[in-house]
């Protein structure tokens, strides 16, 4: 299993988000010393269906799911929006695309964007 | 302070300023109120809701009386280390909903599965609220 995104992702064949209105995935973007951690709701995406673009210094999560009722089903009630989810972040020019990190659990994104080596504060023992 | 994240248009702001406002009276409200789906099918009811990021065993489902209550907290994790924190759009904490079922279930069933962040109850139905086929004699 490979959780670790270490390339440039990009796939031309998205028509369907981007046309559709896409809803903002709730996030919550933490920093500490080493790394940015960003953490984002996406219920009903699964890993296989998760879409981090990096481009430019400009993040792109998508996350593609399916609410529809299932077949020989009918909404009563529905809440749930049946939009994939889609958002854009401009990226700390600090970030070291290459190791960022990505782990999906139980319909949550975590994603840590760590500080290239030159950015973190270094310690200098004076002798 | 180093340069941090920026959503990138303005649209994207807009539309998440109105959403966080409005979010927010809910919370001061009813805490948190997680987007829930009834279904209808031949057999059974389905009763989805989006709950992302909680472990199963925060998740409390009773029936009671015709109605169902789905409760549940999503507890914050500690820091391993000293944080700033940029964006806290998430929610934690308790919710609870309920809702009416609009048709008779067998409560001893009732079965529920949690996958990708959607909890999925299925409650199938008495015989009596299933549809029937009449069969109609021609004589």
């Amino acid at each position: 299993m490979n959780n670790t995104l270490t390339t440039e992702k990009r796939n031309p064949s998205l028509p369907a988000v981007e046309e559709a209105p896409g809803l903002i995935p709730l996030v919550d973007i933490t920093e500490d010393k080493d790394a940015y951690t960003l953490v984002a709701e996406m219920p009903g995406v699964t890993r296989q269906n998760l879409e981090i673009l990096l481009e430019n210094h400009e993040l792109t999560i998508i996350g593609r799911r399916n609410l529809a009722a299932p077949e020989g089903a009918e909404f009563l009630v529905r809440e749930s929006k049946p939009h994939h989810f889609r958002r854009v972040f401009e990226l700390d020019p600090a970030v070291d695309s290459a190791r960022i990190e990505a782990r999906m659990d139980q319909g949550v994104l975590t994603l840590i964007l760590p500080k290239t080596e030159q950015v973190k504060p270094r310690k200098i023992a004076v002798s | 302070m180093s340069q941090l994240f920026g959503v990138r248009n303005d649209l994207d702001r807009v539309v998440k300023e109105f959403f966080e406002d409005f979010t927010k009276g809910m919370e001061y409200f009813h805490g948190w109120v997680p987007a829930m789906d009834v279904l209808e099918e031949k057999n059974n009811l389905i009763v989805r809701m989006e709950l992302p990021g909680l472990k199963k065993e925060d998740i409390d489902i009773s029936v009671h009386e015709g109605v169902l209550s789905i409760s549940g907290e999503r507890k914050r994790e500690a820091a391993n280390e000293p944080s700033e924190q940029f964006r806290t759009e998430r929610y934690f904490g308790r919710f609870n909903r309920a809702v009416t079922l609009p048709k008779p279930v067998h409560v001893e069933q009732i079965s529920a599965a949690y996958k990708e962040g959607i909890l999925t109850i299925t409650l199938p139905k008495t015989e009596a609220a299933k549809p029937r086929q009449i069969e109609v004699t021609v004589g």
